[in-house]
């Protein structure tokens, strides 16, 4: 395509400032894109890929803004359009680190669409997707994830509407990689970023975004920490799942329902416990709906943070390259093959 | 042909120039294979040619009725041939629905030979004829000359011992009507025979079947007393010599979108989502991935064409094809390719509208959306094509457009062309235009910064595509900064950045080809001004006005945004203009608005072409007027 070599690997010496564009972040103060920029930023030196090979697309929404903050390269699209923009840039292009920046308005309202195709698809884009259920940019009205009974500018008397469960829309999109992160935790966000970054596929991160303005403390349960060790519980991969202060509950499956299990109390040892699997696909669903076990309106279960899913599954750009290929194996057809078509005929 | 000269009695040939036939049956006769079959031979044989099908939208419509008719239409010719035919001079009717639906467009005395059992009561009453009547004995076809055959009772006695089944052997019934018409217009039976053995590999006793069942019919035309007053026909091939192949204009803009990607380069990326008439295009470059064409069939309009703008943005050549209310649901993404300045080609297949409209029926009416159903000021070339061959050099010229001035390019095509065909002298790759794509070389840490928007002379801006060292930028659907591309929200900024957008499009008209007159003097009482698939029409029509010594011109645009630098003058030159549109005036908007004229407007809206009767009648009557 060009001459330029793409396959240069970055000197290990770039730090996150290597990839901080020369423009100010333009969202509000103590917004949490702040501090996902940031985390992307730091993980960026980790992963050995040069600048000049990763893109961030985006779609619309202070999520989207993202690009312009990055010194990559970067194109900020429409509203709900950036998934089938890295979609036609990946399958083009399959040698290039492909980012999304998206929000829960972004990808699940106008772009709902073509968020379930593209995990089913599976190209091998990162997508990170700022969830702070609302809608910021234009002001706070209430998006598909705001809980019900939200009260917003376009809800005065409470959102009606169910909530779109993230997780469980990926999974039943067909994706092959879900994790759910935190903006408050840096150091875990970075972790999960390098972990989607890693595998192949499409990998959707949901990130608790908070956003001060117009949807203060929606995650302020799962930071505080009074609250946190009970309403959290990180996944690591062959691990039981244990929580609490002094890590002695657990999350034990009774039949399909998850339940909550103290330790002391009931005599278990961690290895009567769930023991996470992130290639369970019936696992990781019934993780996806933790947020939606309920007893009198109150979630009895924690929320889980880190990898739910990942599947190792062909992408779509290499089975279309391998179609390719394969029609090729007999080498390039040339242009005059292509003019001259299977059916010409001779007029003497 | 060993086997046909067994024939009886010698029936006179008779030379014609031209014949237009029609074969129309049941949607479930094998109409468009046998038509298909009946083109293949003749444009083998160095015809001029031009076929036109015409089925209903529905894949099944209920047997018998008017709704599941299904035609295929050519006219074959010893000499040019721009329509397949106004009339037609043969129709092949394989029930009463084909012929009453059909019988309108028939010329007077004109030839029908019918397949008498579609005409029994059940057909009949399906068709919608009252009780009783029947066309083929009542008297109501006497201005034509009328061939009952009973093709389906011949096709079983041929076919007794085949050994298939009655529903196989009933199947092969379109075969011997063919074999009749080449019977009838002396044509060989061989590549229709090498085609059907091919077919049917895997079958050799349908394949055998097949053909037996058309020398049945070749023969039955020997043997009856039903043509001894006709006669047979014979029209003399003249194409000059080399290779041809016969295209469809979808076939022809598919063809043109991987041609321009290899001449230039790149590799071709289509971005598309299905949707008649223009399925065609992703169909056949779906299998066009031994040239390394890749194709994504997206879950809508939107995700084909912002594909396709990730692609381009990547350093493809980047389409997507559509209709009008995919075009409709693509303006947003189009805006966006506007402001990023990145090459698209969107081949928009004209049907009839709004809405759903009439999803298998041509019509021009996306003219005005194509110029302006954008919002915010996003102005990108537009261009249309004229013949299904030309459809080819069209989305070439787009591609080309789009590639060397970094911009979106509408490519207008209908459904008229999309599914007609015609033969194609194959092109040298020689002979296409070079296609320079301007990628910005790698930049050095010590080199000025880059700027994306800057522009050179012709206002285009270079393509920087990732990967490339040295070169990472953001840009956006935002307003940006003159030359730096950074997000701006400067009010003059904001003015100049139109104006560039807008400027840049208008410089086209340097390196486009200035408007020529197709046909008639360069001066006169009227010239005819056309776009898009009525050229066929019109072209036949002033030719036959000039010879009857009318003071007419011909004069069809492919560039119509922008002009040619020349049309102002050309229009000047004649006292008045005709512009005959399939919509109801839209192109006169653009004259009248460009050059402050007053052409005479002529509209057909019947998601029917043109023909060159209508138009030819519309000269003479505007000149005997004047």
């Amino acid at each position: 395509m060009t001459d330029n070599d793409t396959t240069i690997i970055a000197s290990p010496v770039l730090t996150a400032k290597d990839f901080a564009s020369d423009q100010e972040a333009k969202w509000c103060p103590g917004c949490g894109d702040h501090a996902i920029l940031q985390q992307l930023k730091n993980v960026m030196p980790e992963l050995g890929v040069a600048p000049e090979n990763v893109v961030f697309v985006s779609g619309i929404g202070c999520s989207s803004r993202l690009p312009y903050y990055m010194a990559t390269y970067g194109v900020h699209g429409i509203h709900g359009r950036a998934l089938p923009m890295a979609t036609g840039l990946k399958v083009s292009r399959p040698e290039l680190s492909v980012w999304v920046a998206t929000g829960d308005g972004d990808a699940l309202s106008i772009g709902g669409n073509h968020f379930i195709h593209t995990l089913r698809r599976n190209p091998d884009l990162n997508v990170i997707l700022f969830n702070n259920e609302i809608y910021g940019l234009t002001k706070g009205q209430y998006s598909p994830t705001s809980k019900i009974g939200l009260r917003t500018i376009t809800s005065p008397s409470g959102v009606i509407d169910q909530p779109f469960n993230t997780a469980a829309l990926t999974i039943g999109s067909g994706g092959s990689f879900f994790a759910r992160a935190f903006d408050r935790d840096g150091k875990y966000l970075r972790s999960i970023l390098k972990r989607a970054a890693l595998h192949k596929g499409t990998s959707l991160v949901e990130i608790y975004q908070n956003c001060p303005i117009f949807n203060n403390s929606a995650f302020e349960a799962f930071a505080t920490p009074d609250s946190k060790a009970d309403k959290t519980i990180y996944l690591e991969q062959d691990k039981p799942l244990v929580f609490g202060k002094e890590k002695n509950k657990g999350i034990r499956l009774d039949g399909f329902t998850p339940v909550v299990v103290d330790l002391d109390k009931e005599g278990l040892s961690t290895s009567d416990l769930w023991i996470h699997n992130e290639a369970d696909i019936n696992k990781a669903s019934i993780l996806a709906r933790f947020a939606d076990v309920h007893d009198k309106s109150e979630e009895v279960v924690p929320r889980p943070f880190g990898v739910f899913y990942a599947e190792e599954r062909v992408t779509y750009e290499d089975a279309l390259t391998e179609q390719i290929r394969d029609a090729q194996k007999n080498g390039v057809a040339s242009l005059e093959d292509l003019l001259k078509g299977e059916s010409s005929y001779v007029i003497k | 042909m060993t086997d046909t000269k067994k024939t009886t009695r010698q029936a006179n040939v008779t030379s014609k120039t031209s014949v237009s036939v029609l074969f129309a049956g049941d949607s479930g006769d094998g109409m468009q294979l046998t038509g298909t079959q009946f083109a293949n031979t003749v444009a083998v044989r160095g015809s001029e040619l031009n076929t036109f099908p015409n089925f209903p939208s529905e894949i099944r419509a209920p047997a018998g009725t008017i709704a599941g008719v299904s035609g295929f239409q050519l006219q074959f010719s010893s000499k040019p041939v721009y329509t397949p035919g106004a009339r037609f001079d043969v129709m092949v009717a394989m029930n009463s629905a084909a012929l009453k639906a059909n019988l309108k467009d028939l010329h007077r005395g004109g030839i029908i030979i019918a397949g008498t059992e579609g005409f029994d009561e059940k057909n009949l009453k399906l068709a919608g004829y009252p009780d009783g009547a029947n066309p083929l004995e009542d008297g109501t076809l006497d201005n034509y000359i009328v061939f009952p055959v009973p093709v389906l009772q011949f096709t079983r006695e041929a076919l007794k011992e085949s050994g298939l089944s009655s529903k196989d052997v009933d199947r092969c019934k379109n075969m011997f009507v063919l074999g009749l018409l080449y019977w009838l217009y002396t044509l060989p039976l061989e590549g229709t025979i090498e085609t059907l053995q091919t077919k049917f590999q895997k079958n050799i006793q349908l394949a055998e079947a097949n053909i037996k069942a058309m020398k049945a019919g070749y023969f039955f035309g020997d043997e009856t007393e039903l043509f001894a007053n006709l006669g047979r026909f014979d029209i003399a091939p003249q194409k000059q010599h080399g290779t041809y192949r016969r295209v469809t204009g979808n076939e022809a803009c598919a063809i043109a979108l991987t041609a321009a990607s290899k001449k230039a380069g790149l590799e071709l990326f289509l971005g598309s989502y299905p949707i008649t008439p223009a399925t065609e295009i992703l169909q056949t470059l779906a299998k066009k991935k031994k040239y390394g064409v890749k194709t994504f069939q997206a879950e809508d309009e939107i995700a084909g064409i912002v594909s396709s703008i990730g692609a381009a943005y990547g350093g493809a050549l980047a389409a997507t094809n559509t209709s009008g209310p995919g075009l409709a649901l693509k303006t947003e993404a189009l805006g966006l390719a506007v402001i990023l300045e990145v090459p698209l080609v969107i081949i928009n297949v004209q049907r009839g509208g709004p809405s759903t409209g009439l999803p298998t029926k041509p019509e021009q009416s996306d003219l005005l959306m194509a110029m302006y159903g954008r919002h915010g000021e996003a102005p990108m070339p537009v261009i249309a094509a004229r013949s299904p061959v030309d459809c080819f050099y069209t989305t070439y010229e787009a591609a080309r457009i789009a590639v060397e001035h970094m911009t979106p390019v509408i490519c207008l095509s209908d459904g008229y062309l999309a599914l007609s065909s015609e033969p194609w002298l194959v092109e040298s790759p020689d002979n296409l235009a070079d296609i320079t794509p301007r990628f910005q070389p790698a930049r050095k840490p010590e080199d000025a910064p880059y700027l994306p928007y800057k522009r050179d002379d012709r206002l285009v801006r270079s393509w920087a595509i990732p990967g490339t060292k040295g070169l990472e930028h953001r840009i956006g659907g935002l307003e940006k900064q003159n030359e730096t591309g950074n997000v701006s929200h400067d009010p003059e900024n904001h003015e100049l950045m139109t104006k560039l957008r807008a400027e840049k499009i208008a410089r086209i008209a340097d390196t486009i080809p200035l408007q020529s007159i197709d046909n008639g003097p360069l001066k006169g009482d009227l010239l005819v001004l056309g776009w898009g698939s009525s050229y066929g029409a019109i072209k036949t029509a002033v030719e036959q006005a000039l010879e009857e010594g009318y003071s007419v011109a011909h004069a069809h645009l492919r560039y119509i945004h922008p002009f040619p630098k020349n049309l102002g003058t050309i229009l000047g030159n004649y006292k008045q203009v005709l512009i005959p549109e399939m919509n109801s005036g839209q192109l006169i908007h653009l004259i009248r608005d460009a050059f402050l004229i007053a052409p005479v407007g002529y509209s057909k809206v019947q998601g029917v072409p043109f023909n060159e009767m209508e138009i030819l009648a519309k000269i003479t009557d505007l000149i005997k007027e004047s």
